[in-house]
């Protein structure tokens, strides 16, 4: 008798890790699906390309305000730098357009990639740097004025274009999305929030003085000009502010982790128009 | 008997307590307050899931003790091991929780 209830354990203790395994394992598409139909249905009056807009999606007071304040754009001047440094060549006379597809223009939106040759997640800012190096120049800070600038340029010739990233079928393209969406979810931080907590949970809500924006289409705006910083950030500044907000100690810019998170949310927004450089409060 | 022995045992105990919590703090008892919190600090740093509060809190205990307030340095020090204990039992606790927080 006992062997038999032994047995039968062993059975139903194998029958459940796979699913609790399965739990753990990523398919990108049906999180897509679930990811794009959580936020329609749950905001069912704000149009699908509008998510891109922010908390100005979700917001009409706040609207207006970004209408009137987009007349003369807080990011124009990065626009401007961008494309003075995008056009002059490195030392050795090559420039940033010979390191790109297109020759970097309208391209925006393949970024973040997977390298299949690193087995890593390059983002734009990353591609950038990597350029600069092969082409004998240091490396600009990833949260930096000078990187803001040359990303806030890409976007700018890539606004209107649908967001369109690839998880190749590779297991460590697999690996570094689900990554991504690991740390999209968890908590962290001695308020105990996750991203998710804000951005899924709470969108369109007030936290103090500012409206949550919702996650689908954060990236597409990338980077931005905050009022509450007086000038241009980085995805990575952006992160590391979120994650202080939260009070967890920021990683390195353009760490794993946030190449990663980065990675999974971009492909949350496939086919969702290239908004960037945003401004927001 | 029994019982007055007992009760004995609780008031030397009790007076021994209070005598020892009004012994002020010194540099060795600071230097291994800080010690434990700082271990469990880089614990949370080697699972990337540090809390500024535990490094802020750590900062302050070093202060407190350069300004030989031992006392309020030991007191910093312990709740900076506190919040870096708990910070890694947070990460812990999430490594199984995040799947649960998915959209479905």
């Amino acid at each position: 008798m006992l062997r038999k209830i032994l047995i039968a354990a062993a059975i139903v203790a194998g029958a459940v890790q796979p699913l609790w395994a399965a739990d753990r394992a990523s398919d990108p598409k049906a999180d897509f699906k679930a990811f794009r139909d959580y936020f329609t249905n749950r905001f069912p009056k704000v149009a699908l390309d509008d998510f891109v807009n922010g908390p100005y999606s979700m917001d009409e007071g706040l609207r207006k305000q970004w209408k009137a304040i987009d007349e003369f754009p807080p990011y124009e001047f990065a626009v401007e730098k961008g494309k003075d440094m995008f056009a002059t060549p490195f030392k050795n006379g090559k420039t940033y357009g010979e390191c790109f597809a297109n020759k970097g223009v309208g391209i925006r939106q393949t970024y973040p990639q997977f390298d299949t040759k690193s087995g890593q997640v390059i983002t734009l800012d990353v591609a950038l740097n990597q350029c600069r190096e092969a082409n004998g120049e240091k490396p600009f800070d990833y949260s930096k004025d000078d990187m803001a600038a040359l990303t806030a340029y890409m976007a700018f010739t890539s606004r209107g274009k649908p967001m369109d990233i690839k998880v190749p079928d590779d297991p460590r393209a697999l690996t570094a999305y689900t990554k991504g969406k690991e740390y999209f979810y968890t908590r962290r931080g001695q308020l105990n929030f996750s991203c998710a907590s804000c951005h899924v949970q709470n969108p369109g809500n007030h936290i103090r003085t500012e409206v949550l924006a919702p996650a689908l289409g954060i990236m597409n705006a990338m980077p931005i000009y905050r009022s509450a910083w007086g000038g241009m950030g980085t995805t990575s500044r952006r992160l590391r502010s979120c994650n202080s907000q939260v009070r967890a100690t920021p990683l390195k810019a353009e760490s794993e982790e946030y190449r990663d998170v980065e990675y999974y949310l971009s492909y949350m927004a496939n086919g969702l128009p290239i908004s960037g450089p945003g401004a927001r409060p | 008997m029994r019982t007055r022995t007992l009760i004995r045992l609780a008031v030397l105990t009790s007076v021994a307590g209070f005598a020892t919590a009004s012994v002020a703090a010194t540099a060795e008892d600071f230097k291994a307050a800080y010690e434990k919190a700082e271990t469990a600090d880089k614990q949370a740093a080697a699972i990337k899931d540090q809390w500024t509060t535990a490094g802020a809190e750590l900062k302050k205990a070093k202060a407190a003790a350069d300004a030989g307030k031992f006392d309020d340095a030991v007191k910093l020090a312990q709740d900076a091991e506190a919040l870096a204990n708990a910070s890694v039992a947070q990460a812990k606790e999430q490594q199984k929780l995040w799947p649960e927080a998915v959209l479905r």
